[in-house]
Parts: structure tokens; C-alpha cells; sequence
């Protein structure tokens, strides 16, 4: 379990990193906290001639206020993330998604974006942010672009960033008083999640006026159950069983030695409920 | 003795200070593994060119390159008459392949860097055989492992006591069950590993090993390089966890590794990764089980009729000990009445089987407590009522069950109080009040459920162990054992054992295992034998150093040895403290000395006036030196028990299952050290947690491992084990001079067993399969649901 052999850089900014990717081709690889790639490198499921580190691109790191939306560097750790003040006043789904990740030391060096580019669909980043209509923001040789969140999972580890493309920010629109609540459902502690529901809501007296829901592990990318959201308008807690069994609808989740398709559907209307109660509380 | 002496080990590991076999050997060459990708296969080819090309290989190594002994299939280190068709591989495979992850090619390189790339450089063809996968396809005989054994079967061992089929025939009532369990693994967090130092000029090797048996290691090794036993020594480092995996030897990287250290002249080391160690180590556990039962009204056994076919994998190198331990321990604190036993141990294209913490009995356990269940049910009556009907009594020990042991001598347990461990834990656990807390759970839309298991483990199997004890002139105390540690420990528990015995203090007495240099006669570190062996060898030795050093004291204080007591490490007249002598000082009078070279060796030498001119300065019986050495070896093996109890709640919805409390009553004779033991009981109930719950080797049809790291093999974190209650019973071993039984396994037994027996009793229905995860049991409610003509209504979420 150990790398085959590559060149390793460390660009201290963004420009110097595309055109060092840019040099290199096909065979370079980026690395962020490194929590994904490098037990894959050590697999040898992968084998680049060159590994590019963005650790010493500080302006790729941190959380700022950007009007109606906060904006997150690609590079922020997980646990910059679980505490951040901007983060946890208007996006308070993603800081309880993220709590969830594995343990501390992985939280320490994983990093948000390197989750986002990963797109492992058990992944616990990704239902949080295509919940709350994130904006990526994408650099590479021709410039820069924006992706909907919604565009940019596109299957079973892809997403639109393409080879020498950068994911440099996440911008989350302000969902500033919404409640949030991250139900994942593991077997162990710093499991990965068997399935999971991101749910954030906004209410109106005692009941929702708006609902995001996020499904983590139901297809092969990160899904949203805009069917149960628009079916929650107007229910109160004691009220939800209903719209939330219907998470499930139209997924085609995994089977595998956690639990086969028909148990995830399950879970994920169980967890729907559950997480929009929670989130209703606070 | 008997106090909860903190661990001396601790300090050092937990800072870090540890010394493992990983941090040895530092610029020595690395060797790397190419290993079978199929579960089964024939080898056509194998090109080694283009590794060759690489810079830093020093050696590439195919089964054809090795010489003599090397060459042949390694040992079968247990045979029995039973095992009619034993088959081990060969250090490199030779023509075949049996599972995944066997060795086919050694690269010998500068650094595992340049190893590991030689290994991929290297390729190899094969033609692909179809696989045999799980017992029962096993069973099925249609396709075979190895192709000179018939129905896959290594053994087929029958046993039976009393007459089982009249038994059978007159009970007025008879069940069968039919039972799963499936295969885990040790997992220690180091795994193996192996460096070599070979002296050329000595012709001698230094062998390290992350091993639980130094002298089965050196042995085996000196045996198959063809070296006389005097010139291999193994010692063993800091060993991160064994289990019962590193029991085994010589492992195929256990005999390459100083041989290739021989052939290059160099020194070389080898560190086995994760994923090589879930596919070429060891795993355990996997058997069908068919169970059938008869008994009276009462819920008494009349007759017991046992059936288990054993996935022994693809050879049989530790032999059918785990099966027999199936077969003898299944019967815990019972009596059975009538009893027949039989196995089959059944080759599968997938990694070797040989003992794990509990060694066959979790299995056993699995099988009585699961029929104890069954019996309570058919019956109506309470389930701890109907274990305590068939145990054994106190007065009715010893006893002898009539069968053959692991160890090959009789099944006859020698002391415990079933009863009494019984009532303990029915007081522990609140047994009685249980049903009131059910109905209170049942009323906020709670499941939960009580289960119990009992089980009785033989502990400290011979042939022997010895323990040396020697008396520096500093003071300093130095004891040798020669079995392994593997964080048990021992150090602080055989040096308890030996400050008392010898009336030293315990600071004084430093204690070394598994190094053949220090103690070249032992077995190893495995069914629960660490104390009763090496406790009680260490104790005899420390006698004999005390019946010497009393000789020598009483002779210069001029009194008799009986009037000598010796305490804090001087040795005084009993009643007179005055007079008394340091045992230092005694020390220096056992070895007579011609050179001073310190205060304490000048008193000694032969001018210092202190000796008799008429005798010798050593006597014609007498050996210079305060030391003394001696081994225990018993007639057979000690029998500990236990019993434990655990309250599950089972989510009603999702079928997520938590353990609210899980108790343990323990009974290992006298405890040398009470928190050690409740160590060992922590550690087994979290790894018997692990395969109650989580821990399974899966397998697909074509033999590959699906979940072959800690990303997919499921183990409880801390978060997952329970706390747990422990409550203790001392009834001592009448059979060694301590009375002391075994712990280190007892932990894990049950543990399966009383996660099943909890689980039925939150659901209602049986549960069959072992380990169970929150998707099997949610679809097991779907089935009986399915059936049941009167479902219970799908629950609300309580949550
Ligand atoms: C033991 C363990 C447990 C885990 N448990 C969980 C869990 O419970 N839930 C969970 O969600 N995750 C879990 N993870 C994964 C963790 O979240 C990873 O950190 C994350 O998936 C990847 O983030 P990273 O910063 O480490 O990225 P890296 O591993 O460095 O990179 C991942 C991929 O993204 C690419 N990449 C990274 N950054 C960029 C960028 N800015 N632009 C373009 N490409 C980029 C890399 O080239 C690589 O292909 C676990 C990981 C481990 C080791």
C-alpha cells in the first residue's frame, strides 16, 4: 500500500496552480486534505506523474460574508467549517452535515471543496449543499465559470470540473433562521452514511413556509426530494409522516453490504421525517 | 498478588515508546509480495523481466528459486488422526492457487518503495479454476479445492457419550435448529512482520517476529533452513495485538525472510500491510450448525445431537483444533444427558481458518445458549430457569464429560459454582425486573430485549512453560518467561507474582517474554494461558530461588532456614529483625568471585575473608548465582466460566440495534491482578460486540474479499461498546499451586450468543444467523410479518 512515484508542487496561488496543471496534462493530479486521494494513490488505483498540493494557496482557505451569499474557499478544513460564525448563521446545514464527517483528525485536514470534487455519493457534503442551491465557482485556463449545484454532480464520482479546472469557492445563498438538521445513518461512528437527509426549513408560525431536502447515498450522486419539500408547505411537526415518506420516490439507491435498495428507500422516508422534525426545532 | 497493580507496560506504549517490529531495522532491504488475484487458479506464467529493470531490486524470488525444505509445503503443526486429508501450502505457491492473497512472488528491494513497484511490474498468467465459497457449497462436494480431497472435507470427527439415539427416541420432547455463524477476523492493529539479521561470519540468525510463540517460530525455522537450533534465535519486539492469528508458524514470510537475509548477506524486513492481512493471514468463526435437542418438561436435557460443518479455508496448517474446541466447549456449564457430536472441516478457496479470541467456543456457545433459548420458549418457562436446571452442580465437580479436549486429554473441569455465578448476574442485571421495564419501554414505543449466556472455557492448556528467576547483586530482579506478550500485561502481573513469592519489591522485579535467548523451552501465547502457565512457572522458579537464598542466609546468620523469613528483599530471623541480610548481599555470597570490579563484587572475591577454607567455594550440588528456574506443566487444562447478560434495543422502524447494558459475572479462579482481568473481559466483550454486530468476511461467488479494509469492514469504535458491569466470582483451580484460571479469551465467548438471545427477545421471533446487521433484522421483520396471519401493525416512529 504504497504510492508508485510522482513529482510533487506546491503553487502558492491559483494562477501558478493552473498553469502548472496546464503543463502537466492528463497526468497531474490535485491534491486538497488529501482524505480521499491518497488512500486511493496507495491502492495504486491511481497513478499521477504529478501531484499538485493547493495547501499553500491562502486565499483558497476561510469563510467571508459576500452580501446575500456566504462564500466558502474551496480549501477550508471541515473543521474551520463546523464552528465558523457565517457559516452556522446562514448555512446551517452544511456546519451540521459536516459534523458528521468521520472523526477530528480527518475533519482537520478534509477539506470542502476536495469533498465536492470527489462526489462520492456517500458523501455527506454534497445533499447539504445542492439543498441549500449552492453556486460553485469553477477556474481553469479559459477563466472562470459558475455551476448551479444542481448541475454539477454529475455521476458516481464526476463532476463538471474538468482536468486542469479548479473548484475555487462554494457560494451558499443566505438561509439565514432556517433550521437544519443532518440525520445519518451509520452503523458505527465515523462510518461513512448508509443513507442520510439534509433537511433545512424555514417557518412560518408553527409551521413550515419552506423546505430543502437533501439525500446523501440514495443514486449515484447527491439527490434532492424537491416532491417531499414542496409537499411539507404548510405542515406542522406533528404532520409530516406523510410528505416525508415519499423521500424515496424516483431514486435508484445502492445495494451493497450495508443494506440493499429497498432498506435505503425506507430509511430515507424514516430519516426525511426525523431530520425535518429536528430541523423544525431549532 | 490480588491488587489492582497498575500496569507497568502503560506508560511506555502510551507515549509512544513502544519498540515494534516496524521500528527495527532501519536500512535493511524490504521485501514486498506479489499475491494471487484469483481464489482459485492454476499459474501458467511468470515474467519477472521488466521488475529486473527497476534500480534497487535485489531479489525476485518465484517457488521454483527456493532449495530444499524451503521449498516444501509448510508444516501441518497439529496433526490428528482425524484429519485425514491435511493440506498446507508452500511458501511461495507452487503450480496453484487456493485463495486470494496467497504469496506467488518475493521482490527483495532497497525500500518497500521500490518493492512494491517491482511487484507491479511483474506478471503474472493464470488459468482460473472454478472457486468454492462458503460451507455449504463446500459441503456440496461438486467442485474441490484441492483435487485429491474428496467432498472438500480435511476431517470428520465424531464423538458421542451415552446412548444418544435411545435418549432421543424416549424424551418426550425433541427440536432442531439449524444456525449460522460467520467469519471474522483478529485484526490486530499491528499485523505481522519479520526482519532478519544473518551473522555470516557467526553462520547464526537473529530472527525478529511480531509472533505469539518465539520458540515455535525458532523451531520451524531452523528446521526448514536446515540450521542447528544454536544458531537461530527469535526474539520478539513490542507485538501490537495478536489474537490468535500470529499463533500460528511459521508463517510462508516467516521462513522467506531470513532466507533471503541468508542468501543476499544483507538484513531484511517485512511489514505486512492492512490489505494483505485480511488476505493472507487468518480468519475464523464460519460454521453451519444443525442442533437437535431433546428434553423433558421441565426444560431438562435428555439427548443432544450436534451437527456443524467448519469453513476451515484453504488449508488446515493449525490443524482441527478450532472445530474440536466447537465440539467439547459447546457444552458450557450443562450437563447434556446423552451427547453426540460430529464435524466436518471443509476446504474453501478463501483464507486459511485457524483460532481467533475464543478459538471455536463463541461458536459452540453460540449453538447451547441458542438451544437453551429454544428449550425456554417451547417450554414457557423462564430462561435463566432453565439454564440453572441443567447445570452442573459444586458438588458434582470435578467433572468429567467423557470427551477428548483440545489438548488431547479429558474433558474434566475442575472446579466452579454455576449457581452462584448464575444468581450474581440475575442480581447484576436486574432479571427479575426486567419484564416491568419492558412494558414501561413498550408504553414510550420502545423494543427492548434481555438475553443471557453462559459458557465455560478450558484455559491453560499445557505442554508446559518455564520461568527463570535470577537475583542481581544490585538487587535488581530479573524473570524470564518464555511465551509472548502482546500487551496482556504480563510484565506487571509475573512480577506481582514473583514479589510476593519471593519477598522483593515489586519495582525491583523486571520481567522479559519471548525471547529465545533469555528462555529457550516454551510453547506460546494462546488459549488463555498467559497466567496459569507462566504465572505459576515464574511462582515455582521464585520458590526455588527463595529455598536458596534462605540456605545461604541461614548459613551466614547461623540459624535455620526455617527461622528466615524474607521481606522487602532482606531476608531476617522471624521475631528478630534486627538480625537480618540483604538478599543483594546474598546474591553476592551465591557467586564466588576471583575479580572485584565494584564494592559488591570485592566482598565476594577470594581474599575478602568470608569463606570457609575447607569447602569449595561452590558446592558439589550447588551452581553459582541467586537464580533458579522451573517449569509447570499440568495434567490438564483449567476450566473458567462466565456468564453474561445484555439489554438491546432494537429501533423499531429502522432496526438500528443499541446496547443498553451489558453485564458480566466472571469466574477465573484467583486473580492476580483484578483490573488486568477486567481488562481482558473489557477487551473481549468490544471484539465479541464486533462479531455480534458488525464484523463478517464478505465474500462474492468468485472468492474475492468484498470489503478488504477498514473502510468496509465494519468494528466497533468506542462508541460502539457498552459499558460494562462486571461482577466477580473466585473459585479457585485446585490443580496449580497459584489456583489461578485463565481470562484473556472469556470476554468474547458469549457474546454473539447473548446478542441473538436479546434480540429474539425485543422481536419475538427467532434469531438464527450471526452477526446481524439493522438491514438483515428489518428484513427478517418483513418475513415474519409476511407469514404471520396476524401481523403486528407497522410501528409509528417513536423518534
Ligand atoms: C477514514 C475516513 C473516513 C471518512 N469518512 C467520511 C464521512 O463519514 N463522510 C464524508 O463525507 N467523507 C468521509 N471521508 C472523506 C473525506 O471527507 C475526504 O476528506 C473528502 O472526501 C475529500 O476531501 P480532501 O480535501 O481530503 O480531498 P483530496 O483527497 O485531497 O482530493 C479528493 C479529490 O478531489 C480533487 N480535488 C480536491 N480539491 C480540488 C479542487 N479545489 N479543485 C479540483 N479538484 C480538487 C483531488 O484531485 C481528488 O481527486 C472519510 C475519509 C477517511 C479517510
Amino acid at each position: 500500500m504504497i504510492p508508485t512515484s510522482f513529482d510533487y508542487v506546491a503553487p502558492t496561488s491559483v494562477d501558478e496552480a493552473l498553469s502548472v496543471l496546464a503543463e502537466a496534462g492528463d497526468d497531474a493530479k490535485v491534491l486538497a486534505g488529501g482524505q480521499s486521494l491518497l488512500p486511493i494513490l496507495r491502492m495504486r488505483l491511481n497513478a499521477p506523474e504529478k501531484v499538485v498540493d493547493l495547501g499553500r494557496i491562502e486565499a483558497l482557505r476561510g469563510v467571508r460574508d459576500g452580501g446575500d451569499h456566504i462564500a466558502i474557499g474551496a480549501m477550508t478544513p471541515y473543521c474551520d467549517i463546523v464552528d465558523d460564525a457565517l457559516v452556522r448563521e446562514h448555512a446551517l446545514l452544511l456546519a451540521k452535515a459536516v459534523e458528521t464527517v468521520a472523526d477530528p483528525q480527518i475533519r482537520h485536514r478534509g477539506t470542502v471543496g476536495g469533498a465536492l470534487v470527489h462526489a462520492d455519493p456517500a458523501g455527506d457534503v454534497g445533499a447539504p449543499v445542492l439543498a441549500l442551491e449552492a453556486t460553485l465557482v469553477v477556474v481553469g485556463p479559459g477563466g472562470e465559470r459558475t455551476v448551479a449545484a444542481s448541475e454539477f454532480f454529475q455521476d458516481l464520482f464526476e463532476t463538471s470540473v474538468g482536468d486542469g479546472e479548479l473548484l475555487t469557492e462554494i457560494r451558499i445563498p443566505k438561509h439565514t433562521g432556517w433550521g437544519a438538521s443532518y440525520e445519518k445513518f451509520v452503523r458505527v461512528s465515523h462510518q461513512w452514511s448508509i443513507v442520510a437527509v439534509a433537511a433545512t426549513v424555514r417557518l412560518d408560525g408553527g409551521s413550515i413556509a419552506e423546505a430543502r431536502i437533501g439525500l446523501t447515498n440514495m443514486g449515484s450522486t447527491p439527490l434532492r426530494a424537491t416532491a417531499v419539500e414542496q409537499a411539507l408547505v404548510g405542515k406542522g411537526a406533528s404532520d409530516l409522516a406523510e410528505a416525508c415518506s415519499a423521500a424515496a420516490e424516483g431514486t435508484n439507491p445502492p445495494s451493497d453490504l450495508n443494506g440493499d435498495a429497498d432498506y435505503r428507500r425506507h430509511l430515507a422516508g424514516v430519516l426525511a421525517r426525523r431530520a425535518v422534525q429536528k430541523a423544525m426545532e431549532g | 498478588m490480588g491488587e489492582k497493580v497498575q500496569r507497568r507496560e502503560d506508560p511506555r506504549l502510551l507515549t509512544g515508546n513502544g519498540r515494534y517490529l516496524d521500528d527495527l531495522g532501519r536500512g535493511a532491504l524490504q521485501a514486498a509480495f506479489v499475491r494471487s488475484p484469483h481464489a482459485h487458479a492454476r499459474i501458467v506464467d511468470i515474467d519477472i523481466a521488466d521488475a529486473w529493470e527497476l534500480d534497487g531490486v535485489e531479489a525476485i524470488y518465484t517457488w521454483e528459486d527456493l532449495p530444499g525444505r524451503v521449498a516444501e509445503p509448510l508444516p501441518v503443526l497439529i496433526p490428528h488422526p482425524a484429519m485425514t486429508h491435511a493440506r498446507t501450502g508452500y511458501c511461495l505457491a507452487r503450480d496453484e492457487v487456493n485463495h486470494v492473497g496467497e504469496a506467488v512472488v518475493m521482490v527483495v528491494a532497497r525500500d518497500r518503495y521500490v518493492a512494491e513497484d517491482a511487484c507491479a511490474r511483474i506478471t503474472v498468467q493464470y488459468d482460473t479454476l472454478p472457486a468454492v465459497v462458503g460451507v455449504a457449497r463446500a459441503r456440496d462436494g461438486d467442485r474441490l479445492v484441492h483435487d485429491d480431497v474428496p467432498g472438500n472435507v480435511a476431517a470428520n470427527l465424531r464423538q458421542e457419550v451415552g446412548d444418544v439415539d435411545t435418549a432421543m427416541a424416549a424424551a418426550p420432547h425433541t427440536l432442531t435448529l439449524e444456525l449460522a455463524i460467520e467469519r471474522s477476523a483478529c485484526m490486530p492493529m499491528e499485523g505481522k512482520g519479520v526482519f532478519a539479521r544473518w551473522d555470516a561470519d557467526d553462520g547464526s540468525l537473529r530472527l525478529y517476529s511480531s509472533t505469539q510463540t518465539s520458540t515455535g517460530v525458532r523451531a520451524a525455522v531452523a528446521a526448514k533452513l536446515e540450521l542447528p537450533l544454536a544458531k537461530v534465535e527469535v526474539v520478539t519486539p513490542d507485538v501490537g495485538g495478536g489474537f490468535g492469528v500470529k499463533i500460528v508458524h511459521p508463517w510462508p514470510e516467516e521462513v522467506l525472510v531470513p532466507w533471503a537475509a541468508r542468501n543476499l548477506g544483507r538484513d531484511v524486513k517485512w511489514t505486512e500491510d492492512r490489505r494483505e492481512h485480511f488476505v493472507s493471514s487468518a480468519h475464523e468463526r464460519g460454521q453451519l450448525q444443525e442442533v437437535t435437542v431433546g428434553f423433558d418438561d421441565d426444560g431438562r436435557l435428555l439427548a443432544l445431537d450436534v451437527h456443524f460443518w467448519h469453513d476451515n479455508g484453504a488449508y488446515t496448517p493449525y490443524g482441527i483444533i478450532v472445530p474440536i474446541i466447537t465440539a467439547t466447549q459447546l457444552l458450557g456449564p450443562y450437563k447434556p444427558g446423552a451427547y453426540r457430536v460430529e464435524f466436518w472441516s471443509l476446504y474453501t478457496n478463501t483464507v486459511l481458518v485457524t483460532p481467533y479470541r475464543g478459538a471455536g467456543r463463541p461458536q459452540g456457545c453460540y449453538a447451547m445458549e441458542r438451544t437453551m433459548d429454544a428449550i425456554a420458549e417451547h417450554r414457557g418457562l423462564d430462561r435463566a430457569e432453565v439454564r440453572s436446571r441443567n447445570f452442573i452442580q459444586p458438588d458434582e465437580m470435578p467433572w468429567d464429560h467423557g470427551l477428548m479436549f483440545q489438548d488431547g486429554r479429558p474433558l474434566k473441569y475442575d472446579s466452579g459454582d454455576f449457581p452462584a455465578s448464575l444468581a450474581k448476574l440475575k442480581a447484576l442485571v436486574g432479571w427479575d425486573d426486567f419484564a416491568a421495564y419492558r412494558e414501561q419501554a413498550a408504553r414510550e414505543g420502545r423494543r427492548v430485549g434481555l438475553g443471557i449466556g453462559c459458557y465455560v472455557e478450558g484455559t491453560g492448556v499445557g505442554p508446559y512453560e518455564g520461568g527463570h528467576v535470577q537475583v542481581e547483586t544490585s538487587g535488581r530482579v530479573n524473570v524470564a518467561t518464555g511465551l509472548t506478550t502482546q500487551g496482556q500485561g504480563h510484565q506487571t502481573i509475573l512480577a506481582q507474582i514473583v514479589a510476593d513469592e519471593l519477598g522483593v519489591p515489586f519495582d525491583d522485579v523486571h520481567v522479559t517474554t519471548g525471547d529465545t535467548r533469555r528462555m529457550a523451552y516454551a510453547v506460546g501465547t494462546f488459549a488463555s494461558r498467559g497466567a496459569v502457565m507462566s504465572g505459576n512457572a515464574v511462582a515455582l522458579a521464585a520458590r526455588v530461588v527463595r529455598a536458596k537464598a534462605l540456605r545461604i542466609a541461614a548459613e551466614a546468620l547461623e540459624v535455620s532456614p526455617d527461622d528466615l523469613d524474607i521481606a522487602d528483599g532482606v531476608v531476617s530471623v522471624k521475631g528478630a529483625p534486627g538480625t537480618s541480610i540483604a538478599l543483594k548481599t546474598v546474591a553476592v555470597m551465591s557467586n564466588p568471585l576471583r575479580y572485584a570490579f565494584d564494592a559488591s563484587a570485592a566482598a565476594a572475591t577470594q581474599f575478602a575473608g568470608t569463606f570457609d577454607p575447607d569447602t569449595p567455594p561452590v558446592g558439589d550440588d550447588d551452581e553459582p548465582g541467586l537464580e533458579g528456574q522451573d517449569f509447570y506443566s499440568p495434567t490438564q487444562a483449567t476450566f473458567a466460566n462466565g456468564m453474561h447478560a445484555a439489554v438491546v434495543e432494537t429501533d423499531p422502524v429502522t432496526a438500528e440495534i443499541r446496547i443498553l447494558r451489558y453485564c458480566v459475572v466472571h469466574d477465573c479462579g484467583v486473580m492476580v491482578n483484578p483490573m488486568i482481568v477486567e481488562g481482558q473481559v473489557h477487551g473481549g466483550v468490544a471484539q465479541g460486540v464486533g462479531g455480534a454486530l458488525y464484523e463478517r468476511m464478505v465474500y462474492d461467488e468468485g472468492g474475492q474479499l468484498l470489503n478488504a479494509s477498514f473502510m468496509d469492514f465494519l468494528m466497533p469504535y468506542a462508541s460502539e461498546v457498552p459499558h460494562i458491569e462486571t461482577d466477580h466470582l473466585e473459585t479457585p483451580s485446585p490443580l496449580n499451586p497459584l489456583g489461578i484460571k485463565g481470562a484473556g479469551e472469556a470476554g468474547t465467548i458469549p457474546v454473539s450468543a447473548v446478542i441473538a438471545s436479546a434480540i429474539e427477545d425485543a422481536e419475538g421471533f427467532p434469531i438464527r444467523s450471526m452477526p446481524i446487521s439493522p438491514a438483515e433484522l428489518w428484513e427478517l421483520r418483513r418475513r415474519h410479518a409476511a407469514s404471520d396471519p396476524h401481523p403486528v401493525p407497522v410501528q409509528e416512529d417513536p423518534r
